[in-house]
């Protein structure tokens, strides 16, 4: 047995310089992640706030987090679908007919809302099974598959809800999701829990890794990302809670849809990136022949990827019947090419294995956000069509270059 | 010497009408590396799919340290001590060695991955095969050369406290520096106790890191021979068939 000392380093040495330095070379190498997306919300946010007064008030700054939480939550659910290198374009018509269920049963069977949306949850868990099965244990191209439902599904709305069929949510709760606001305390909580939240993982991590006898990357990095979340979530709760009211009754505070929206994104990041689970899907987006032979069971993550997928979908859903106040029979339709936009801009790999929730987020934020302040400066819906298509474009270039420059196209 | 970690005794194996193993015998000792040489088509494939249970033999005897046993699903071999590491690596590119290293096979705590002993684990089978060439067992397998590749996947089966690797062309794809290094660890893996089987067509590389040498010709093994008792022209002439061993 060789016992010649030689020590490995796991990336964590050294100062927050040398750390620093390491991400840029990281950078360099094309893992850019979200980063081009958060330039792309700085440089709009600028572009738009010069352009048009209206862009930076109170109330609008908090409708585009209520506009981008629906999309967030669509492309969210096509993450899990993405970083299989799969793809969903059923998501949104499965969050049309699960909703059209729902309605249908409160509205037909006066039946209990929160039994009728269990229902409703299991529609679209079965339709992610369906899909899930048809993709990876007949072998029917993913595209295929959900083309033929986002097509079927249409006629399935109509059916449900009859031609033109459109039924008003009557339910407070679903509507307060998006129209209803959190006390001013609610917001500070929110920081607060995600704060704490942020600490204790890590210095879970870093206990466990200590016990080990292995290095810790410098304490400052942990300083430094939670006072982020602090300062720059501060901010924004400090703008939602003053009254941003334009008639005499006052309205202020953070919206109900922002902590549902930053609980689930928690969840499934911590699925994603801490369970057995979420390690093997990562695999079988990287390299399905590799983690078959490590033993993992490709076609059941398959599925299960589809249905997490149908499920958060149906969740969009439910955000996107309580902001315009009904269900009808054509929701859905178009909001999923704009949730595949929102994850590639975001900086998720089509290629799979690459590519977290967050980044959902902020790729839904940059549409919305071009949607929105084309829409103030009055441009016609040409423009922003235009403009989100050149934006998608720009980020699979990013994508795709970034793919050769990590070196697995072009090395020899 | 002790006993064989594998012996095999009148293999055979044939698709339809063709033959491709016609009775084949023989023997890996720990901490020795056996190569299996032969012309393409002379059937190392398909005793290696045998060996590690993706393709079942149809006839003979397979002991295991002495035991009689039936390796019929990878997981079968795997769970013998039987590792196998493919020409093709079968590496995630967007994982890092660390996770790749314990693909499938997840340290689990409190129902969570536990990173820190997976790295802990993973370094330190690197180092006991004196792996020096990674700059940080954090790196993601994109970045990594062909010949660090190789080393990420031999390492895996060290992690897995394999009895017996098997390794197919382990050194096809490299350059002379990194099929260098391959080697060693190569043999630094058998001096940690560990039976090794290559199959290669390079007989310089042959030479220089395996003890044994077992040459199948059309089926057959027609010689298996201590690498020090023997040399390059007798072996190619096994391979082509122009001699034979008695025995």
């Amino acid at each position: 047995m060789s016992n010649e000392v030689v020590s490995l380093a796991s990336g964590n040495e050294g100062t927050l310089k040398d750390q620093f330095s390491a991400y840029l070379s990281r950078l360099r190498a094309g893992e850019m992640g979200s980063l081009p997306a958060v330039v792309a919300t700085i440089v709009l946010s600028l572009i738009f706030e010069i352009a048009s007064p209206f862009f930076f008030t109170k109330l609008n700054f908090t409708n585009m987090f209520v506009q981008a939480a629906e999309l967030t939550m669509l492309s969210a659910a096509l993450v899990f679908v993405i970083l299989l290198a799969e793809i969903d374009l059923a998501a949104g018509v499965t969050a049309g007919v699960a909703m059209a269920v729902w309605i249908s049963l409160v509205k037909f069977a006066a039946m209990n809302w929160i039994l009728a949306l269990v229902i409703a949850f299991a529609v679209g868990l079965l339709i992610g099974w369906v899909i899930g099965f048809m993709v990876a244990k007949i072998g029917v191209p993913s595209f295929v598959v959900t083309l033929a439902f986002f097509l079927g599904f249409q006629g399935m709305q109509l059916v449900l809800l009859g031609e033109g069929g459109v039924y008003r949510v009557e339910v407070p709760e679903v509507l307060a999701i998006m129209n209803n606001n959190m006390p001013q305390w609610g917001g500070w909580a929110l920081i607060a829990v995600s704060a704490v939240s942020m600490v204790l993982l890590s210095l879970w991590d870093r206990g466990r890794r200590a016990r080990k006898g292995l290095v810790n990357k410098p304490i400052s990095i942990l300083i430094i990302k939670v006072s982020a979340v602090v300062v720059l979530g501060g901010i924004a709760v400090a703008i939602m809670n003053q009254n941003r009211s334009q008639g005499s009754i006052p309205i202020a505070g953070v919206p109900i849809v922002v902590p549902i929206t930053v609980a689930i994104l928690f969840i499934g990041t911590f699925v994603l990136d801490r369970t057995k689970f979420g390690r093997h899907l990562y695999a079988v987006g990287g390299n399905p022949e590799a983690a078959r032979r490590a033993g993992i069971k490709v076609a059941k993550i398959r599925i299960y990827a589809f249905m997490i997928c149908a499920f958060l979908a149906v969740v969009s859903g439910i955000f996107h019947s309580s902001r315009i106040g009904n269900v009808d029979g054509s929701a859905g339709h178009t909001i999923v090419l704009n949730g595949v936009a929102a994850a590639v801009v975001g900086g998720v790999s089509l290629f799979g294995g690459r590519g977290k929730l967050s980044h959902a987020a902020i790729g839904a934020l940059v549409i919305t956000m071009i949607d929105n302040g084309l829409g103030l400066l009055q441009m016609p819906a040409g423009i922003s069509f235009l403009i989100t298509g050149s934006v998608l474009l720009l980020a699979a270039t990013i994508d795709a270059l970034a793919r050769n420059r990590g070196g697995v196209i072009n090395r020899n | 010497m002790e006993g064989p970690v594998i012996e095999l005794a009148g293999i055979k194996k044939s698709f339809g009408p063709v033959d491709v193993l016609k009775g084949i015998d023989l023997k890996a000792y720990a901490g020795r590396v056996l190569a299996l040489v032969g012309d393409n088509g002379a059937g190392k494939s398909t005793l290696i799919k045998g060996l590690s249970g993706v393709q079942p033999f149809d006839e003979g005897v397979v002991k295991f340290a002495g035991e009689e046993v039936n390796i019929h699903t990878p997981r079968g071999a795997s769970a013998l001590g039987i590792e196998v590491v493919y020409q093709d690596l079968a590496l995630c590119e967007n994982l890092d060695i660390v996770q790749n290293m314990f693909l499938g096979h997840e340290e689990i705590l409190t129902g969570t991955l536990h990173e820190a002993e997976m790295e802990l684990l993973a370094t330190k089978a690197l180092q006991s095969l004196s792996v020096r060439t990674v700059k940080s067992v954090r790196q993601k397998v994109s970045s990594l050369s062909g010949g660090q590749r190789q080393t990420v996947a031999i390492a895996r089966s060290v992690l897995r406290e394999a009895k017996l690797v098997i390794l197919d062309e382990p050194t096809a794809a490299l350059g002379v520096a990194q099929t260098e290094q391959v080697l060693n660890l190569v043999r630094r893996l058998a001096d940690n106790g560990v039976a090794v089987i290559i199959i290669s067509h390079n007989l310089s590389d042959v030479f220089k890191v395996c003890d044994d040498i077992a040459v199948l010709y059309l089926g057959r093994l027609v010689a298996q021979v201590k690498t020090s008792e023997t040399n390059s022209t007798e072996v190619i002439s096994y391979i082509t068939g122009a001699k034979t061993q008695e025995g």
